[in-house]
């Protein structure tokens, strides 16, 4: 299970917004206690691709990150972007992209600008996608 | 030599390469890894022939990326 606190996801929600008509992303940094997964932290990054069906992090803003992280004692849980236009689930691309199945992956869907849609998944090697429960608090 | 990789301190044979260092840290997925020594990208054409140093930083970044369809 994978907690966010509220002011956290105000913020990707934010974020997002704001990088409206392109998708937009970031990571997630925070502590793993068995099956419980906190985000102690966001990271806004931007969309290089500056697109509203592509998106890559900025490599630079990834390593200052990372290193934030490790700096905060956090562990690296994760990323986020957002779907623009698109349900929030992972699409094909998002699949084959997606080279760390140890992390998760959230989605943010703003098709409903009014009534966004957050979702975080697992994808295995073999590109199997797993819904994981996001409890936002 | 010593060397710092991921933030922990290790031990490696002098002239180790940056693909060494890959296959030795039994990095997943390695052709989708960005590599930085001391803050610097490296290019991956290069991970055959860069050495690391003594007291080097290395990061391995994953590609982050994806699209909506």
């Amino acid at each position: 299970m994978l907690y966010l606190k509220k002011e956290d996801y105000e913020k990707i929600l934010a974020h997002c917004k704001e990088g409206l008509p392109n998708e937009a992303c970031g990571l997630i940094g925070g502590t793993i206690e068995g099956d419980k997964r906190s985000i102690q932290k966001v990271y806004l990054l931007t969309n290089i691709d500056q697109s509203n069906e592509h998106f890559s992090m900025d490599p630079k803003e990834q390593l200052a990150a990372v290193k934030d992280m490790r700096a905060n004692g956090l562990k690296l849980l994760g990323n986020f972007h957002s779907h623009p236009e698109s349900p929030s689930r992972p699409s094909e691309e998002d699949k084959r992209l997606a080279y760390d199945s140890k992390v998760n992956y959230l989605i943010l869907s703003l098709m409903d600008l009014e009534n966004p849609v957050f979702n975080a998944f697992r994808i295995d090697e073999e590109k199997n996608v797993t819904k994981e429960e996001l409890v936002i608090e | 030599m010593k060397v710092t990789v991921a933030g922990e301190k290790k031990e490696i044979e002098q002239g180790t390469t940056i693909a060494k260092l890959i296959v030795d840290e039994k990095v997943e997925n390695p052709e989708y890894v960005t590599v930085t020594v001391n803050d610097e990208f490296v290019e991956s054409d290069d991970f055959e022939t860069t050495q690391l140093n003594e007291n080097d930083t290395v990061e391995f970044l994953y590609f982050m990326g994806g699209g909506a369809f």
